[in-house]
């Protein structure tokens, strides 16, 4: 039960703040935001939609720091590796390796 | 797109199966169960199997909603919309689901009023189109979708809206990793965390896997590099020897869930003492039900339901697959009388049911993989 | 569908076993093609399991025409980008192009229903007679029918065309080889996603037009650029590229891999195809065609489609290969792939 799609808010209805216009790389749906009332979202904002109703709101901060631990990855190894290379352990030590 | 294809870039992809490759043990066999049908679906889709190392195996599990309903539940819900009164509203995913007596989609070429909605708001739309008819919507989903059922019901109470009732089948997922997890046949190393459901019901309902099963579980998302980045922090806890709940898809997920939605679900539903799961039998207090002071938008109390129980073909390996104990294609009636055209059991017919995934992405290329190059 | 001259042997003969008819048997995919394969290819047909194309050629007392006929159903009548006037004409066309053919000649075969209003049927006889002239072919006749209020969703249009061989072009599947490369004109799903939008069942609204027109002239500049290396041509209509490219496999008993990443797809047909679950390669098209051609032409008949009026979104999606045999592969660039089958039924938006 898990397709769910980001979305940014561009709209919100006058008549009912439940109601808002989101944009998905230009195809515009209509969303229930009456899952959000605790913490409601405004125009501009992005939210996860799911079967019509936005789930959640996306944390830009989070997604960014997500992006950088993917980017690290392996750099850490990689800059032990490096270490190694420049020969700069005692002659038992690299027997080890 | 945003918040899709950064998680799509093929250089961190490769990047991170490269650590995992380097972080798999090449003595050990890891057993790594995605719980979520939508997992199932995004490792078929994105072929990610074909980027992780022979000893990384992906178990599927049972969560996918469509696979997990008894055929009689489908029967009981068609035989209220056979009068021509009612209109049987429900997601597409549904529509090639079999029932005794044929599909809802089969249903509709024999004359049945039936019609597909993307929403429950889509239903109590069609129901106020239609005044003389009357809406059964068919509600299906863990407690991704739950909630969204739960505010419909409200708005229909809240509108007087007297031509619209929920046929409800929401189920929930820990009871449904409890009984994997209790199979004696089960032999797991770690899970895929669900992704959309934790959004509800967050992460602390997965603390008893981590601290009594002492198996590592991490909250998921959907896209490639959420599942590569899942399966590292996994094996990463699996090197060290921990065993605790991570939260992969902190940009969705609260750790907390989502409280406005748990509140609508309280307000309209309550656990069933027991519902049947096809393939895993009866599981205590795993699904809802719509509670008394809902009892006008309950389809059950509204109509009379035959009630039928409908056994699965002896054949038809649905519980072993679902459980993760058979592959699909080890099923006797996989690709032969059971296809996607013409589907014996659910796990067929549902998009993310792992028979289906299985058939339509991967099953003819298993010996053809070591001959493709890679993309120009 | 009609009979090309060439046998096709590899394809196993399917018999028509369902008890009744169901709109998956007009989708275009697995249960279409059991349909014509398994009930009208053995009586129109008879013994012969020629492959079915887009167009028959038929060779009579000499003279060599090529001959089609198809059908248009859609709701709503008319959607952005064009009407089901303009969908009778192009559709038609296009089974004559692509089969190699100049089209020439239309026949129109209307069903209409009691209660249309004549405004609404003389905005799609203007339709038709405007999409006629841009794609160069002339209204021969025609003929109507009504029938009772209910029974044809406004109307049915069918258009039998007949074109003349263009020369040296000789199209099938049998002439494709490993190595081969799949070319397709545009960006795909623009139709499919617009109808379904149209609809307005959906809570949804995008700036989408259907991709309706004659690709008769981006197909004459393949045929100049590439002439013989043209191995196959086909418009991916319902059941989208998916279905066009599973049946020329199936037919050829060879291999297609497609790259996923260069499949041109406009950004909103994306996301609605994202936000419904749906496939845009199993999207219908109503303006776009797939070529088979051979790879030392490729690239020239590439760029002679891009610098064509229409052609320029046109790219080079994949190629044949030996495996997967009568099976399409789709590869990512990080080396993932999958299988993308023919459409089983009409695509059914998905919540899962």
């Amino acid at each position: 039960m898990c397709l769910a799609i980001p979305g940014k808010i561009v709209e919100i209805a006058s008549d009912n703040p439940h109601s808002a216009l989101v944009d998905v790389v230009g195809m515009r749906r209509k969303v229930d935001l009456g899952l959000l009332q605790d913490d409601m979202p405004v125009s501009g904002d992005w939210v996860l939609i799911h079967v019509g109703f936005a789930m959640s709101k996306i944390s830009e901060v989070d997604a960014i720091e997500q992006m950088r631990t993917l980017e690290m990855l392996g750099e850490s190894e990689a800059a032990v590796q490096e270490v190694r290379g420049y020969g700069l352990e005692e002659p038992q030590d690299q027997q080890a390796s | 797109m945003k918040y899709v294809d950064e998680f799509r870039d093929p250089e961190l992809i490769t990047k991170a199966a490269e650590e995992i490759k380097r972080l798999a043990e090449p003595k050990k066999h890891y057993r790594l169960m995605e719980v979520c049908g939508g997992h199932t679906h995004a490792i078929y889709r994105f072929g990610l199997k074909d980027v992780l190392p022979p000893n990384i195996e992906l178990i599927h599990g049972p969560g996918c909603p469509v696979c997990v309903l008894p055929m009689g539940r489908i029967d009981d819900a068609l035989s209220i919309s056979a009068d021509p009164h009612v209109i049987f509203a429900a997601f597409g995913d549904m529509m090639r689901v079999p029932g005794t007596n044929g599909s809802p989609l089969e249903h509709k070429a024999r004359g049945m009023d039936v019609r597909i909605v993307y929403s429950p708001s889509d239903a109590i739309k069609l129901a106020k189109m239609n005044p003389q008819k009357h809406v059964l919507f068919f509600a299906i989903g863990f407690e991704t979708t739950a909630p969204s059922t739960a505010l419909t019901l409200m708005r229909a109470k809240s509108e007087g809206l007297h031509n619209f009732s929920v046929f409800c089948n929401h189920v929930t997922i820990i009871p449904a990793i409890r009984a994997i997890l209790d199979s004696p046949d089960m032999r797991l190393d770690g899970f895929i965390g669900p992704g959309h459901v934790s959004t509800v019901i967050g992460c602390r309902p997965y603390e008893w896997i981590a601290k009594n099963e002492r198996k590592p579980i991490v909250v998921c998302g959907f896209e490639p590099l959420d599942l590569l980045q899942s399966i590292v922090m996994l094996l990463t806890q699996l090197q060290k020897g921990e065993a605790k709940v991570e939260n992969q898809y902190k940009r969705v997920v609260p750790w907390e869930g989502n409280r406005a939605a748990l509140r609508a679900m309280a307000e309209t539903f309550q656990l069933r003492p027991y519902f049947e799961w096809r393939g895993l039998g009866f599981i205590s207090q795993s699904a809802l039900r719509i509670r008394d002071e809902y009892a006008e938008w309950d389809s059950e109390q509204r109509f009379h339901i035959p009630g039928i129980r409908v056994t699965d073909p002896k054949a038809a390996q649905c519980g072993e697959v679902l459980k993760g104990v058979l592959k699909p294609a080890q099923c006797k009636l996989f690709g032969k009388e059971c296809t996607p055209e013409n589907p014996v059991g659910a796990l067929m017919v549902s998009s993310e049911g792992s028979c289906a995934a299985y058939y339509n992405y991967e099953h003819r290329k298993a010996a053809l993989v070591a001959n493709i190059g890679s993309a120009a | 569908m009609s009979s090309q001259a060439k046998l096709d042997i590899s394809a196993p003969k399917i018999r028509f076993r369902e008890p009744q008819i169901e709109m998956a048997h007009g989708a275009g995919g697995k249960a279409s093609r059991r349909l014509v394969e398994g009930l009208f290819a053995p009586f129109f047909f008879g013994a012969s399991s020629d492959a079915l194309g887009d167009a028959a050629h038929l060779s009579i007392n000499g003279a060599q025409l090529a001959v089609t006929t198809d059908s248009f159903v859609v709701n709503p009548l008319v959607f952005p980008g064009g009407s089901i006037g303009e969908l009778a004409v192009n559709g038609t066309v296009n089974d004559l192009s692509v089969s190699g053919a100049r089209p020439e000649a239309l026949v129109i075969g209307l069903i209409l229903e009691a209660g249309l209003r004549t405004d609404v049927l003389q905005d799609e006889i203007q339709a038709i007679a405007n999409a006629a002239q841009k794609a160069g072919v002339r209204i021969a006749g025609g003929d109507t029918k009504v029938v009772e209020h209910g029974k044809a969703d406004g109307m049915y249009i069918s258009t039998t065309g007949l074109g003349t061989l263009l020369p040296g072009v000789e199209v099938s599947p049998q002439s494709v080889r490993p190595g081969d490369k799949i070319l397709i004109s545009g960006p795909i799903g623009d139709h499919g996603i617009t109808i379904l939008l149209a609809r307005g069942d959906l809570d949804m609204e995008g700036d989408l037009r259907s991709d309706t027109r004659s690709v008769f002239p981006l197909v004459e500049t393949l045929v100049k650029a590439a002439g013989p290396g043209v191995r196959w041509m086909r418009d991916p209509t319902r059941g989208g590229a998916a279905t066009s490219l599973n049946e020329l496999a199936r037919d050829c008993g060879l291999g297609i891999v497609l790259f996923e990443d260069s499949v041109p797809i406009r950004d909103a047909v994306r996301g609605a195809c994202e936000l419904l679950g749906l496939d845009p390669l199993h999207i219908a098209n109503e303006g776009q065609f797939l070529a088979v051609v051979a790879s030392e032409f490729a690239d020239a008949a590439l760029k002679a489609l891009q610098e064509t009026p229409g052609g320029e979104a046109a790219r080079i999606i994949g190629e044949m290969r030996e495996q997967p045999a009568g099976s399409v592969l789709v590869l990512t660039l990080y080396g993932g792939s999958r299988i993308v089958d023919m459409l089983v039924g009409d695509p059914l938006p998905r919540i899962c």
